[in-house]
Order: structure tokens, then C-alpha cells, then sequence
């Protein structure tokens, strides 16, 4: 409970600061048309030449750009600018007024910074899953609602872990935005299912960024693709991803001995 | 004064090349960046091909292959980044030491230019050889297309640097950069070839495609190093490719007296 307090806190607080700035409302209004054109008409393209690719039907792709959307709204709205400002209030000494405060450390640094026009994103992906699935005359049952929503959590904890990671590097390090780029630049594969890319890149896009289990497995889940098998193994590697960024985190914090002040 | 010219070029370029040097891992960090956007869009029309029977329009798979790897090359080439740069400098005040100079700052933005993208060819050779490896280009170029395509690579990369420059100099009437950057961007995913080879595209966009000077930044010298241009269309190609960037340079010159006008320094 007092967890959901602070989550509702700290959102509270960057509401308020964004409010200040009101046109970036329209300029990331304007920066999701266009990621939606980009997607949108890449499928148009694609599917004048084809009718399914790597086994997937257009109005199935449109379903997994939706959770592209989704997930990367996600990340953008709240994991990306948590985690940059974490490295920020590193190099600058002032991660010491966050350790002071009495509240669980990794909790407190995860959930500090919100870009809420993100929210955006959040909402044309979850526009663009509906009309897929309508396109798709799809109904799912319970099982499959479930199934998708234990499959977007495990993606959103896996992506989660990983930034964390990354981001506890900063203790050592001083300097990774560098790395952060490497994230973004992968992402950009999830737009199209990773069933398509060679093995290698398969491997890469599952375990060294994990773009597969962000956006690929849910996807599968809204067609009626996913397997027990593979919802399952997301469900272990996030479970094993939380746990190993959680001890990562406490040898970096232990690691920090305050930049400057 | 040509050696003028030529020493301060040479002397600035050597100064960039230091100061890049520097950097190494971003470098290597942005090859990623270089590197992966093509692969994608390779990775995705190689499947098409092969679910429509192995040619999409008459491009098979080593075709595609062959296409991605040299605008790989010719992204590498046309590159520019100052649209970002300019708003930073503005911001932060870098502007004005700049404007004090006695030489246009062009001039540095070019140096800068050029050295980044030779000291990139450390990494983009590796990331051609990679493909040439993976993805087994198949190249059928005359000659003749071989070589033309040299001058219009470096035609592409003038026209891209002039309009990027221009359209840098929005930062001095408004911070809302990214909003201009992201259309601009858009606008060249489509129509200068890189989301598919422009034959691929509807008509429609194909004649949009045409009026724009996207295609012949990226497409155009791509398409030379594919002999996919007709023998007849080549001189007409150069001759766009020239008559952008007389326009180009036009337009440069009025945007740039206008900006200098209105520039008023902040931060130091």
C-alpha cells in the first residue's frame, strides 16, 4: 500500500512539472503521428507485395506494432527517464539525497521521474491493438486476456531489469548514456516479429537485448500464437532477470562512495 | 588564397580528427546504429521474397542485399547531424565565439564533416565486410554505372549537407528542433529509398518521390551502383542532383542572413 502512495506521489509531481510545459504536449502528439506513419506505411508497402510475412498476416502486424507502441511508451514513459536520471544524479553527486531518504532505494530511483505525455503512446498502442483485433475479428476468452497480460509483465519486469542494469553499470563507469543508445537502436527491431531475423540475431534480440520478450511474445499472445511453453520460460527469465538486477544493484550501491556534493 | 583555403581546411580537419579520435566507443556505438536500421529492412524483404517465390518486382534476395549494403555505404557518405548540433550550440552559447571567427562557420561544420566520415571508414569497412559475409550481396553493375556512381554519392552527400545545414538553422527562430528533425527524417525514410528500394513503392509515392530531393541524396547513387538507372535517365539524374543544390545553396544564403540577424546570445 504505502508503495502505491509513493508511485501515486511521485507521478503527482510530474504531472505538475510538465504542466508547466504545454506545447510539448502537441510536439509528442506530433512525434507519435509520425512513428505511426513510419509503421503504418511501412506495412502498406510491405503487404503490396506480399500476404504474410515470416507467417504473420497484416492485421496480425498490426496487432504486434501495437505493443510496440505499448512497451516503448512504457519505457518511455517512466523506466528510461528514471534510469537516465539515476546516471545523471550519479556524475553529479546528488544521488546521495535519494539514499537518505527513508524508503527502499532501487523502489525510490525506478519510479522518480515520469515524461507524462508519454501516455500517448500508451494510448495509440492500446487504440491500435483494438482495431487489430476487430480487423482480425478476434474475441479472446479469459485465458487468453490472462495470458497476454502475464505475458506484457513479464516483458515490461524483463526490460525493466534490463535498463536497471545498465544503468547500475553507472557506479562504475561514470559515463554510459553511450549504452542507453545501443538499447534505443535495438528496439527499433521489435517493430517486426524476431521470428524473422536470422538465428544469430534471433539469440541477440532474446538474451543480449531483450526485445523478444518486450514486444515479440506479447504479440503472440493478442494472435493466439503463444505457446505454455514460451509464456512460461518469460515468466522464469523475468523472474530470474528481476532477481539478478536487484543483487546487481545492491553490489553497485554498496560500490558508490558519492561523487561531489 | 587557394592555399589559404587549403591550409585552413587542412589544419581543421586534422584538428576534428583529434578531437573525434577521442571518442572511440561512441563511434563505435553509432556504427551500431549505421549498421542495423539497413539490416532490418533487409532482414524484412528477404522474407518476402521468400514467401512470394524468391523475387519481389525482380529483386531476389542477394539483390536486396546488394541494395542495403551500398546505402549503407551511402547513408555513411550523405551523414549529417548539424540539425541537432545547432540548437545545442544556440542554447548553449557556443554560437557567438563562433560567429566571431573570421571565416563563415560553415566552413567548420564541413571539416568536421568530412573528417568524422573518414575516420567512421574504420568502422564501416568491417560493417560492409559483415554483410558481404551474412547476407551474400549479388551485384550485375556495368562499369560505366560503377563509376558514375561516384560522382553522384559525392553530389548526394553535398546536397544532403546543404539542406541538413539549412534546415539546422530553424534552431535559431525556435527549440522545438526535434519536431522539424523527426518530419525531415520521416519524410527521408520513405522517399530517399531506405524503407524499400523506391521501384517497390505505390506510384504514387514513387511520383512524390520524384519532386523531392530525398531520392537524390540516397537512392539515386544506389541505384547507379546497382545498374538499375537506364543509360538515357543518368545525365537527367546528375542534372536534378545539380540543380537541387543550386537551389539549395540559394536558399542557404538567405536563411543564414536572416538567422545572423536574429541571433541574440545566451550562456557563455
Amino acid at each position: 500500500m504505502r508503495y502505491f502512495k509513493l508511485i501515486r506521489l511521485y507521478f503527482r509531481i510530474g504531472v505538475l512539472n510538465e504542466l508547466e510545459y504545454r506545447a510539448n504536449f502537441f510536439v509528442q502528439i506530433f512525434q507519435t503521428v509520425l512513428g505511426l506513419l513510419t509503421a503504418l506505411g511501412g506495412l502498406a508497402v510491405i503487404f503490396e507485395h506480399t500476404g504474410d510475412l515470416g507467417g504473420w498476416r497484416s492485421d496480425e502486424l498490426l496487432a504486434l506494432v501495437g505493443v510496440y507502441f505499448l512497451v516503448g511508451g512504457l519505457i518511455g514513459f517512466v523506466i528510461q527517464p528514471s534510469m537516465q536520471r539515476l546516471m545523471m544524479d550519479v556524475r553529479t553527486g546528488t544521488l546521495d539525497f535519494m539514499l537518505t531518504k527513508p524508503e527502499d532505494a532501487q523502489f525510490i530511483a525506478s519510479i522518480r521521474q515520469v515524461e507524462m505525455w508519454k501516455l500517448v503512446d500508451i494510448a495509440l498502442g492500446v487504440g491500435l491493438l483494438v482495431v487489430a483485433l476487430a480487423r482480425l475479428g478476434r474475441v479472446m476468452d479469459v485465458a487468453q486476456v490472462l495470458g497476454f497480460g502475464v505475458a506484457l509483465l513479464a516483458g515490461a519486469a524483463i526490460v525493466y531489469s534490463f535498463w536497471l542494469m545498465l544503468a547500475t553499470l553507472v557506479f562504475w563507469f561514470v559515463r554510459v548514456d553511450n549504452i542507453l543508445v545501443i538499447f534505443q537502436t535495438m528496439y527499433e527491431a521489435g517493430r517486426w516479429p524476431v521470428t524473422i531475423y536470422p538465428g544469430w540475431m534471433q539469440v541477440m534480440l532474446t538474451f543480449l537485448v531483450p526485445v523478444a520478450f518486450a514486444v515479440t511474445v506479447p504479440s503472440q499472445a493478442v494472435v493466439g500464437r503463444l505457446t505454455l511453453q514460451i509464456l512460461m520460460g518469460a515468466l522464469g527469465v523475468a523472474a530470474l532477470m528481476l532477481f539478478v538486477s536487484r543483487r546487481f544493484w545492491r553490489i553497485g550501491i554498496r560500490h558508490y562512495s558519492g561523487a561531489s556534493a | 588564397m587557394i592555399g589559404l583555403w587549403a591550409r585552413y581546411y587542412r589544419a581543421q580537419i586534422k584538428l576534428s580528427l583529434a578531437v573525434q579520435f577521442q571518442y572511440r566507443v561512441a563511434m563505435a556505438i553509432w556504427m551500431l546504429d549505421i549498421v542495423l536500421s539497413p539490416m532490418i529492412y533487409l532482414v524484412v524483404w528477404t522474407t518476402v521474397a521468400q514467401s512470394s517465390g524468391g523475387t519481389v518486382n525482380g529483386f531476389t534476395p542477394s539483390d536486396f542485399a546488394a541494395y542495403y549494403t551500398v546505402l549503407m555505404i551511402v547513408q555513411h557518405i550523405t551523414q549529417i547531424w548539424h540539425m541537432w548540433e545547432y540548437e545545442y550550440l544556440i542554447r548553449e552559447g557556443g554560437m557567438a565565439q563562433r560567429l566571431l571567427r573570421p571565416l563563415h562557420p560553415i566552413n567548420e561544420d564541413i571539416s568536421q564533416n568530412i573528417s568524422y566520415k573518414i575516420l567512421m571508414l574504420m568502422v564501416l569497412i568491417p560493417a560492409v565486410l559483415l554483410f558481404v559475409l551474412l547476407f551474400r550481396p549479388a551485384f550485375h553493375t556495368p562499369l560505366w554505372s560503377a563509376l558514375a556512381f561516384i560522382p553522384a554519392v559525392l553530389m548526394g552527400a553535398a546536397l544532403a549537407f546543404v539542406i541538413g545545414w539549412t534546415l539546422a538553422m530553424a534552431a535559431f527562430w525556435t527549440t522545438r528542433i526535434v519536431a522539424i528533425n523527426s518530419l525531415y527524417f520521416t519524410a527521408m525514410l520513405f522517399f530517399a529509398g531506405y524503407l524499400a528500394p523506391l521501384d517497390l513503392l505505390p506510384r504514387f509515392m514513387q511520383m512524390i518521390a520524384g519532386v523531392l530531393p530525398f531520392r537524390w541524396m540516397m537512392s539515386f547513387p544506389v541505384e547507379l551502383a546497382l545498374g538499375r538507372v537506364a543509360p538515357e535517365a543518368v545525365l537527367g539524374g546528375f542534372a536534378a542532383q545539380a540543380l537541387w543544390i543550386v537551389f539549395g545553396v540559394l536558399v542557404l544564403r538567405r536563411v543564414w542572413k536572416a538567422a545572423v540577424r536574429r541571433f541574440s546570445s545566451v550562456g557563455g
